[in-house]
């Protein structure tokens, strides 16, 4: 088992570069470049002011010369400064957009899955009871509901004209002047409506793939044999069936990691929200290739290790693919 | 669209806020009840909404409206523009010419401190300018510190400046945010402002103190109680980051920010007329510092002719486009000087919407529509057909392009519609003057000299003059209006150009887009002018009763 990761690992590298090399080509592609965002549609701009820029940001090497100057320095984990005006190091940037995502994703992901798998177990063990089918229209209208429109509606009803809960941004602006309970309760207050909203149209597909598997499973002689042998309904569902149902859900889970640190970007802009998802969206608007291609390392990087965390758990969980299938599978 | 906020940006140190650049016009100030007043008191909290971040901390080097506004509140220039858009001294106490325009020296005050409580002096200025013009400098604006010739400490608190050329923009350059020398002298010499502490923990000289900016959420200013024009009455500034224009419209009718400029026409309009909005916010109103206009390309041959220019601005009706685009909120341009300016004037040809008087203006340039379809065509049988392209994303641009293409098929001209992505346009379709007819928006500008937009030589790929205009007269007015410090001699050149421009129709100018701020009725002082309601923040306060934030 070792020996398989560690080989991933290492096969790993090669397509970290190979998708580094494709992202900083096609970005340098797209038309315009950041001087066209620093140095604007303006009667008064220097044009050599561009040029000096121009040179001090290497853009006007080759593509591979700079692609191997950023190579060298990203393997040092030295991402460089952000080309906008601020100049701050891409890392820091990332650094403190990161925890809000983070703590957020991981927030609505443990909710989607605590409530998706009981809905999902639900109904596939009542499949077509009236319960079925209202869960099922349910959690087709949260996969059809665009968020922001969503969003909207939630923070005119709570936020206008209830006054119950925060519209938008992380903390009241007076949070410095509450008590510590006081700031917890604001936080958690701020925190309510961008949870709901993303948990609401995340349960949907989870708790499909939840029924869809546990269908599968249920249908399976060796639940037959549980029920044959007497064992209560309650025991059969639970110990049999339920852990064997959720094997497929942790490759859906695994690959969800990335996203826990890409954040929404309608999530975060509808709320205010200073995370991961504006701040790609942001340096992609403007321009500004470090901040694209640290942040593109990063989501590259975890999408590989979830790969690879999904197929080790996989092969821990389910004994057939560890004996058997190693080499067939990818 | 960067253009506009770029333009805005550049106007923005003048007063207070920075983004007080409007003009002369009807205001419109509508309070539900009389605002009662208390007498000023310190205190409170003031929170501005803002869709985007700022984008640095040393406005020299950015140029994007935020940072603007933000560096507006933490610096200081010399001079400052008033209520009336004048030039008043703010750091500098008085300035004097020499009386042939090419030396102006400047008085400074003596009781200015830095936030770090270091003396402000004729070094700093100096300094300023060195740095401006460093090649090394990144700074987006510092055409006007180039052409200076020498800058000059005679003491601590006199500088002299001397130009080759007078040079009429001279004192306004020096309205630029100063930049402290005890600070940034190691950082300017080796190129790396951007990266110096200053970038991120500012001082400066200007009403207010940085306090924090937490990235892509908010920046905090406090009053600066040391302030050489007093402390301002509110105690702190919340500039708040939210990027949707949708919820900065629900947090003002949370009551949850305080000033906002950023309402589109019809939520300004029709969905603030309630009677709760208006107790809670008073609504102003005035012609913005910027102009929207439809731009030929002078490069394509049926454009040379001025008679097919003229007949498309007769064939566009422009009341219908600031009735249908900006629901009545805009007035009309006949021009690309400021309306109320000195340099401002009515007297120019207009075209009022007559479709008869546009098909004969096209008949007289040899476009008639000859078999009989609808589409006029030349001798040779060619269809007028052409492309109305506009950047996309920009609700209004995209609308007045639909209305246009509507009023020139009319006139027998069959137009098509192309949005594209920002940076696209600009450097697939712009820069190449690759364009038929393009709807764009261009700033006014504080001074009225527009030398880069309508001077020959600015017909370069990277250069202003877009449509491609030449035009001899104008050269040389455009000339000699840059070349003088009296007022009086500029004037004459100005209103000579506005009336080439509007004979010549290089673009047709459509309207000047009202600024539409709204602030929470519990702000006291603030007295709206020509130039807007920021000229004179530092005024505002809220009485004692009314005050809603603990500030320290």
């Amino acid at each position: 088992m070792a020996l398989f990761a560690l080989r991933r690992l290492l096969l790993s590298i090669p397509l970290l570069i190979g998708i580094t090399f494709v992202s900083f080509v096609v970005i340098s592609l797209a038309p315009g470049g950041p001087l066209d965002f620093l140095t604007p549609e303006d009667p008064n701009a220097s044009p050599e002011v561009k040029e000096r820029l121009i040179k001090e940001f290497g853009l006007d090497r080759p593509i591979h010369v700079q692609y191997w100057q950023w190579l060298k320095r990203a393997v040092r984990l030295d991402f460089g400064r952000s080309f906008l005006p601020d100049g701050r190091p891409v890392l820091t940037k990332i650094g403190e957009r990161l925890p809000v995502t983070l703590f957020l994703n991981v927030i609505e992901l443990a909710i989607i899955v605590g409530l998706a798998v009981p809905i999902g177990v639900l109904s596939a063990t009542r499949q077509y009871s009236l319960y079925d089918k209202i869960t099922t229209v349910f959690v087709f209208v949260g996969f059809a509901t665009p968020d922001f429109w969503l969003a909207l509606l939630l923070m005119i009803l709570f936020g206008v004209q209830l006054g119950w809960l925060p519209i938008s941004g992380l903390r009241s602006l007076n949070w410095e002047y509450l008590t510590f309970w006081q700031q917890q309760w604001d936080f958690f207050a701020h925190l309510v409506l961008p949870i709901v909203v993303a948990t609401f149209g995340g349960l949907a597909g989870f708790s499909r793939y939840m029924r869809q598997s546990m269908l599968e499973v249920v249908r399976q002689d060796y639940v037959q044999t549980a029920r044959a042998k007497g064992l209560s309904e309650r025991v059969v569902i639970s110990k049999h069936a339920l852990r064997n149902a959720l094997l497929p859900v942790i490759t859906i889970l695994a690959l969800a990691l990335p996203g826990l640190i890409g954040g929404s970007v309608i999530i975060e802009s509808i709320f205010a929200i200073p995370g991961m998802g504006q701040l790609m969206v942001q340096s992609v608007f403007s321009r500004d290739y470090p901040v694209v291609m640290g942040n593109l390392v990063i989501v590259a990087s975890l999408t590989l290790v979830a790969n690879l965390v999904a197929d080790i758990t996989y092969g821990l969980v389910d004994p057939r693919i560890r004996f058997g299938g190693r080499r067939g599978r990818r | 669209m960067p253009s506009r906020r770029a333009l805005r940006a550049l106007l923005a140190w003048t007063a207070g806020v920075g983004l007080a650049a409007a003009c002369n016009g009807p205001i419109e100030s509508r309070p539900d009840e009389v605002v009662a007043t208390g007498p000023p008191a310190y205190g409170d909290t003031f929170i501005q909404a803002s869709i985007g971040d700022i984008g640095g901390l040393i406005p020299s080097l950015t140029s994007d409206q935020s940072s603007h506004e933000v560096g507006g509140l933490i610096y200081d220039g010399l001079v400052k523009q008033d209520k009336d858009l004048n030039l008043v001294p703010a750091m500098a106490e008085s300035w004097t010419y020499s009386p042939n325009c090419l030396e102006l020296t400047f008085k400074l005050r003596r009781d200015v401190k830095w936030h770090d409580d270091y003396p402000f002096t004729a070094d700093d200025v100096v300094f300023t300018y060195e740095t401006m013009i460093n090649p090394k400098t990144p700074a987006p604006f510092k055409e006007g510190f180039l052409l200076v010739k020498e800058a000059k400490a005679l003491d601590k608190y006199t500088v002299r400046i001397r130009y080759d050329k007078p040079y009429a923009r001279a004192v306004e350059t020096w309205g630029t945010t100063m930049l402290p020398k005890h600070l940034l002298q190691s950082f300017a010499d080796a190129g790396t402002l951007r990266e110096s502490p200053q970038n991120s923990l500012p001082v400066g000289t200007g009403p207010y103190r940085f306090q924090e900016w937490k990235p892509g959420e908010k920046v905090v200013l406090v009053a600066n109680p040391d302030y050489y024009e007093g402390r301002p009455y509110l105690s702190r500034i919340v500039y708040r980051v939210i990027p949707s224009q949708a919820t900065i419209f629900l947090e003002l009718k949370a009551n949850g920010v305080d000033y906002v400029n950023t309402l589109t026409g019809i939520q300004y309009a029709r969905q603030t007329e309630y009677p709760a909005f208006r107790k809670a916010y008073r609504k102003f109103r005035y012609p913005g510092d910027n102009y929207t206009f439809l731009g030929f390309n002078l490069k394509d041959p049926r454009f040379a002719d001025k008679r097919v220019r003229q007949a498309f601005a007769h064939a566009i009706d422009k009341q219908e486009l600031i009735d249908g685009v900006r629901l009545g909120l805009a007035h009309e341009a006949n021009g690309p000087m400021r309306p109320g300016t000195w340099a401002y004037t009515e007297d120019v040809k207009h075209y009022e919407y007559s479709p008869e008087k546009a098909k004969a203006l096209l008949a007289e340039a040899g476009w008639k529509d000859r078999d009989g379809d609808g589409v006029v065509e030349d001798r040779d049988g060619k269809p007028f057909t052409l492309t109305i392209r506009t950047n996309q994303g920009n609700d209004e641009r995209k609308k007045i392009a639909e209305i246009v293409q509507q009023r020139l098929k009319e006139i027998g001209i069959q137009a098509d519609i192309q949005l594209i992505e920002w940076a696209a346009f600009i450097k697939e379709f712009i820069k190449p003057r690759r364009f038929e007819l393009v709807v764009l928006g261009l700033g006014t500008g504080s001074d009225p000299d527009q030398y880069v937009v309508w001077h020959s030589s600015q017909r370069g790929p990277d250069q202003m003059n877009r449509t491609g205009y030449a035009n001899d007269e104008v050269d040389h007015l455009l000339e000699a209006g840059r070349a003088s410090c009296v007022q009086k001699d500029r004037v004459r050149a100005y209103h000579r150009i506005q009336e080439i421009l509007a004979e010549d129709l290089p673009m047709i100018f459509l309207f000047n887009r009202d600024s539409l701020p709204v602030v929470t009725s519990r702000i006291r002082g603030v007295s709206p002018s020509p130039s807007g309601i920021l000229y004179n923040f530092n005024e505002w306060y809220v009485p004692k009763t009314q005050q809603r934030y603990t500030s320290g």
